[in-house]
């Protein structure tokens, strides 16, 4: 008879941990229900005593600014959310490949400007810094794949994610070694763009209504890439199990650098809305950008096209509103400097009540785990 | 199979572009301060040449498949190593001369790239005028790519001997203040005045270096890896614990005869080691990617801040250092508990990037107008008073006690993780780290093997927190960027993880050479650089050396497991010997 | 009193029942094997035991303590022990260590044992390196040939199959349930492990639930054999019964062509 005697040791120990987890977890859901409607409700009494909160057109810009920002956020999502959705991994440097498009097209468009056609043919030029960005971004992501991707296809997760971070570090500051650390500032577009103008009630000014625009564009031709071409196909095959998909024919090595190329593109259409929104441009440009929309395709339920453009309209509302909506009416000074802060909650938030994403996940079973 | 000429080609292109890159970042301008051997050789040309040999090696080598013998390299290998030198000199040529004429012309090319100037292009043709200077460039380019290429032809020992003697030259260089500040007077044999070693010193280091690493590399003597792996474990701890007090009494006695610059490089290197060996129990043993890991060394700096100084703002109990430290872990472990509680479940990716996030949100927070009441917002907390001790107070401007009381934190940290990786509690990070599920069906509660991981990183974050407080006597928010976290991830990626030797070796060489996110290496010129050579490490490692410089063994196996599980298989049922029959069928 | 008494447990994935209303009784000391074509659901009521998957319905009961809910290492810690279908050692980790590690749940010693190096700590490691050398002396030369501080990856592929039975073993359960244990084994080894199996329930007092495919191994140990199809039981008995019992040779080979 050989058999283990049991020590005796006292069971219940570490044993409820796993239920203190949870018990922590939804303690923080109860404070920020609490906070947010709290904030909410001081919002509506002072507004309606007229004692602070805003004025209705205040109110509206808010949303429109938040509206086109996070029309670009969605556009920067895609590129997150499809990396993700092919090979389970957070592309830390897609920020950094949005900096790229943005950084260069500066020039593009100073030389336009400096040759006067920036004024005389506005929509021309502004034409040719799009397919620039477009260029340039797409060409920065493809490189990216193949040099620091590729080979670590089969490598444990967290580590092509820590090979973007120092990929997204050498970008930058590659960046900053060739062009100088000088923020550059596209040239301002013609007044007739500028102005502001009534929209189904909305007075909306002409860059924002542009930017909306270009990222509705931009997403109905993902769309229909994605939905009718046959590479579009294949991605979502790849997306699905490799494996199978190289079974079935498809070059899962070309689909994997479309995938990466198609979320360089939009990254180069995001790099012109953040040009036509705030216009200064420089070697850091990426960074904040860059996490936040992973944060958006995080929001929108990671590998769901759709849920990263609403989750980067979400984001982008939020982050412009919720300061000056909840925390202002808390009496909290200086909300404006809590922006980024309040990004970040947004995605700490997401996660602890909804960890799939508003809109639900679209992941492989293998990425899922 | 001959030589391959489109790999050649294709190294060629790189190399070339390399060195434009270097070239147009302005690396070789601002590196040319520095002299290396002096009078011949500046940093800034160095920055260049060691483009084309290695890449040059790199396209001739050939591997072996297990089994085989590697073919011999042979006279067509330094063809194929002429072509990569001939391919990169052209296009730095053509680089260099266009960028001259495109100068002359008056084109505005500096208003895209600001670096490419005048200066660079003297420097890169050794100022003797663009025909001569280029010549010698790509020539120079040639030689040294074939060179590089040669290499495989020299027996093992030669080739170390040159690798190795090369290196110490280099180190000698770059470690010029320190040899200074021990050999004062006498340095002056090895250095010239205007900085740089002299030539026969350096040929001296190169020759009595090379050589010895040629011998010892000849006798074939098992690395102290190997030896030290051998020995019976009672004779390993024995000499494990003999090793450690002697280190301990070297790093004792060091810094007297070191001077004020080198002790303040050791202190950074010391809170870095700390830092470092932190994130090292919640990466490297428990397997959880920490991004935002400064904000518990935030906690620390600002928790010291508050509770010691009298500048600040709301809640000022001035106490001693001593007392705050306490006070200081608690805080930090609550930190750890409230951000840890909410990710540990979250899968590893999204956990990283959540806890960036929090790193964000600390830094944020700090520097806001809200709470600039208790913080001192972007002022910062000033008036931070030093840490007694018996014989007086310990500040910043006595970098050798810093470094005293950095290193008894740096014992105490290693000590800590030394003891905890090869426990109970280890052994279950490990399991986890390989499986969690399985680990998880095995009894082991991953929540709380994690939280706890994660706390005590915290807490060894913080205690560099309340050092560094007192070190700088005043904290600010912008000290606490996202920054610390990578390069502190990048000190542990590139010494090993899960490996102490590697975590203090990474730190000593990153921290030490580059510097850390405000501090100042060794060398001072790569200021501006220094992030640029964070992240290319960060991939280069990744992919290359994923391990890191001095792996823990769980490690490497892990991450090389594949190329080892058919050959160990086979060795383990040879070797074992009573398998056989197993093997058979 | 039995020792595990499951009631009506039901799994769905998406649409699939993968598991429905499956009961199943399992008294001490008894070797109990679920058989069954693949995918009838076998694996997964595995997991609704050992809570890795979550049941939608019923109920499983422990020594009378109900498990639906618990996380997986609650359920090792009230002591039922597994292994898996594609053998899941910590591959990097050394022989010794899997054992090791696998008797967390059983060992107490926590940050401040291992600082201090207390004498709790060193009585608890000791014990813990000689029970995983017991475990391991159980597999006789076939395990005891290797070196111990070898990595797990080194080992043979039925030879990963008995640590991981040792592996389990060290979680010191009073149940142990082996997802097959036989797979991928030769003829030989086969039969070395079916006579190990019966020595860990007269030996080692464990009850044992296992999945098994090879006939010859289930006839030869078990008490009692539980047949799986469809996500359901089709029938329970001692192994003569229920090897002639056409439902489940229906089952397997599909329906006889009817004769006329």
């Amino acid at each position: 008879m050989a058999t283990l005697d049991q020590p005796q040791i006292s069971r219940s120990r570490g044993r409820f941990a796993g239920q203190w987890v949870d018990g922590f977890v939804m303690l923080i859901r109860i404070v920020a229900v609490v906070i947010i409607t709290w904030g909410l409700v001081q919002f509506i009494v002072q507004s309606a005593s007229g004692t602070g909160g805003l004025t209705g057109p205040a109110f509206r810009d808010l949303l429109v600014a938040g509206l086109a920002q996070g029309a670009m956020y969605g556009l920067l999502a895609l590129g997150y959310s499809m990396v993700y959705g092919v090979l389970g991994f957070i592309n830390f440097a897609h920020g950094e490949v949005f900096m790229a498009g943005t950084v260069i097209s500066f020039f593009i468009s100073n030389a336009l400007f400096n040759a006067g056609w920036w004024e005389e043919a506005f929509l021309l030029s502004l034409l040719i810094v799009l397919l620039s960005s477009m260029i340039i971004s797409t060409l920065t992501a493809v490189i990216i794949e193949r040099v620091a991707y590729r080979p670590l296809r089969n490598a444990p997760r967290l580590i092509p994610l820590i090979t973007s971070i120092g990929v997204s570090f050498f970008l930058q500051n590659a960046f900053f070694g060739l062009f100088g650390p000088a923020v550059k500032s596209y040239p301002r577009p013609p007044e007739w763009l500028t102005s502001r103008r009534t929209i189904l009630g909305f007075e909306i000014e002409g860059t924002k209504l542009l930017v909306i625009v270009i990222a509705i564009v931009a997403s109905i031709g993902l769309y229909l890439f994605i939905t009718r071409t046959k590479t579009g196909k294949a991605m979502r095959a790849v997306a699905e199990d490799k494996e199978i998909a190289a079974l079935m024919g498809i070059n899962v090595d070309r689909t994997i650098v479309t995938t990466f190329a198609v979320g360089g593109a939009m990254a180069g259409v995001a790099g012109l809305s953040w040009a036509i929104l705030f216009r200064g441009v420089s070697f850091i440009t990426g960074f904040i950008p860059g996490i936040k929309a992973f944060t958006a395709a995080v929001v929108g339920g990671i590998g769901n096209l759709a849920g990263a453009m609403g989750g980067g309209v979400f984001l982008g509302l939020a982050e412009s509103v919720a300061p000056l909506v909840i925390l202002e009416p808390l009496g909290v000074t200086g909300v404006s400097q809590l922006k980024d802060a309040v990004a970040f909650a947004v995605l700490v938030l997401v996660l602890i009540f909804r960890p799939t994403g508003l809109f639900g996940e679209r992941l492989s079973a293998r990425d899922r785990v | 199979m001959s030589v391959d000429w489109s790999r050649a080609r294709f190294y060629g292109i790189n190399a070339g572009i390399t060195l434009a890159f270097i070239c147009a970042i302005g690396m070789v301008e601002a590196f040319d301060s520095r002299s290396v051997i002096n009078p011949g050789l500046t940093l800034g040309i160095v920055a260049l040449i060691w483009v084309p040999p290695l890449l040059a090696y790199l396209a001739t080598r050939r591997k072996a498949l297990e089994g085989f013998e590697a073919e011999p390299a042979g006279a067509q290998d330094l063809g194929a190593g002429a072509l990569v030198g001939a391919i990169s000199g052209l296009i730095l040529v053509v680089f260099v001369w266009g960028v001259d004429a495109l100068l002359e012309a008056g084109v505005a090319i500096r208003d895209v790239f600001p670096r490419l100037s005048p200066a660079m292009i003297e420097i890169v043709t050794f100022g003797r005028g663009l025909g001569a200077g280029l010549t010698i460039l790509f020539v120079g380019c040639v030689v040294l790519a074939t060179a590089g290429a040669a290499l495989h032809l020299l027996s093992r020992p030669v080739r170390r001997g040159i690798e190795f003697g090369l290196l110490y030259v280099l180190a000698f260089s770059l470690l010029e203040p320190v040899v200074t500040d021990i050999l004062e007077d006498n340095a002056d044999a090895l250095y010239a005045r205007t900085g740089g070693l002299k030539p026969s010193a350096a040929a001296v280091i190169f020759l009595l270096t090379g050589a010895i690493t040629a011998w010892t590399t000849h006798r074939d003597a098992p690395s102290i890896r190997t030896r030290y792996g051998r020995m019976d474990l009672d004779v390993q701890r024995r000499v494990t614990i003999a090793g450690v007090i002697i280190s301990v009494a070297l790093f004792g006695i060091l810094p007297r005869f070191l001077g004020g610059i080198m002790n303040e490089l050791l202190a950074n290197i010391g809170l870095f080691v700390l830092m470092a060996l932190g994130l090292n129990v919640v990466i490297g043993l428990a397997g959880i990617l920490d991004l935002g890991y400064v904000a518990f060394f935030a906690v620390g700096a600002y928790g010291t801040a508050v509770l010691t100084s009298p500048g600040s703002p709301a809640f000022s109990p001035e106490l001693s250092w001593w007392v705050a430290l306490p006070i200081v872990i608690i805080l930090a472990t609550l930190a750890g508990l409230v951000v840890g509680t909410p990710v540990i479940r979250m899968r590893g990716d999204y956990l990283a990037i959540v806890t960036l996030g929090f790193g964000e949100i600390v830094r944020i927070l700090f520097l806001s107008d809200w709470l600039s009441s208790s913080f001192g917002g972007s002022q910062g907390i000033r008036q931070i008073p030093g840490i007694e001790w018996f014989t007086g107070e310990i500040k910043g401007v006595d970098p050798e006690r810093i470094f005293y009381m950095v290193a008894i934190f740096v014992l105490v940290a290693v000590y800590v993780s030394w003891r905890l990786q090869y426990s109970r509690i280890g052994r279950s990070w490990m399991a986890m780290r390989e499986d969690e599920t399985v680990a998880e069906a095995m009894g082991i509660n991953t929540v709380t093997a994690k939280l706890l991981a994660f706390i005590i990183g915290a807490i060894l974050a913080s205690w560099g927190g309340a050092i560094f407080a007192a070190k700088v006597g005043s904290v600010f928010p912008n000290s606490f960027e996202l920054l610390v976290s990578i390069i502190v991830l990048v000190v542990v990626i590139v010494g090993g993880m899960g490996n102490i030797p590697g975590v203090i070796l990474g730190a000593a060489l990153l921290i030490g050479v580059l510097g850390g996110p405000t501090q100042p290496g060794l060398l001072q010129e790569f200021q501006e650089y220094k992030l640029l050579i964070y992240g290319a490490l960060l991939v280069v490692v990744m992919l290359v050396r994923p391990e890191g410089l001095l792996p823990s063994t769980y490690r490497s196996r892990e991450l090389h497991h594949e190329e080892m599980d058919q050959d160990a298989w086979l060795k383990a049922g040879v070797g074992a010997g009573i398998d056989e029959e197993e093997l058979a069928t | 009193m039995s020792l595990l008494e499951i009631s009506n447990v039901s799994v769905s994935f998406g649409g699939l029942r993968a598991v429905n209303e499956v009961a199943l009784t399992v008294n001490e000391g008894e070797i109990v094997s679920i058989i069954g074509p693949n995918g009838a659901g076998k694996t997964t009521f595995f997991n609704c035991i050992t809570g890795m998957v979550k049941p939608d319905s019923g109920s499983i009961r422990f020594q009378g303590t109900e498990l639906i809910g618990m996380d997986p290492n609650q359920v090792t810690t009230l002591g039922i022990g597994r292994t898996f279908q594609n053998v899941r050692l910590f591959p990097n980790m050394t022989i010794l260590e899997n054992i090791m590690v696998a008797q967390h749940c059983r060992t107490e010693q926590g940050v401040w044992g291992a600082l201090f190096q207390t004498r709790g700590f060193k009585k608890e490691e000791k014990e813990i390196r000689e029970r995983a050398n017991t475990v391991l002396d159980f597999f006789g030369t076939r395990l005891a040939g290797y070196r111990r501080e070898q990595p797990a990856f080194v080992l043979s592929y039925a030879n990963r199959r008995r640590l991981e039975i040792a592996r389990a073993m060290a979680t010191m359960p009073t149940l142990l349930m082996l997802d097959e244990p036989t797979a991928g084994m030769n003829p030989r080894e086969t039969k070395e492990l079916t006579q190990l199996i019966g020595k860990l329930r007269d030996e080692w007092g464990y009850a044992i639930v296992m999945i098994e495919h090879d006939m010859k191994v289930v006839g030869t140990v078990s008490d009692r054999v539980v047949v799986l199809d469809h996500g359901e039981k089709l029938t329970e008995g001692d192994y003569e019964t229920v090897s002639h019992d056409p439902r489940v040779i229906e089952a397997y080979l599909g329906r006889p062509p009817e004769d006329t």
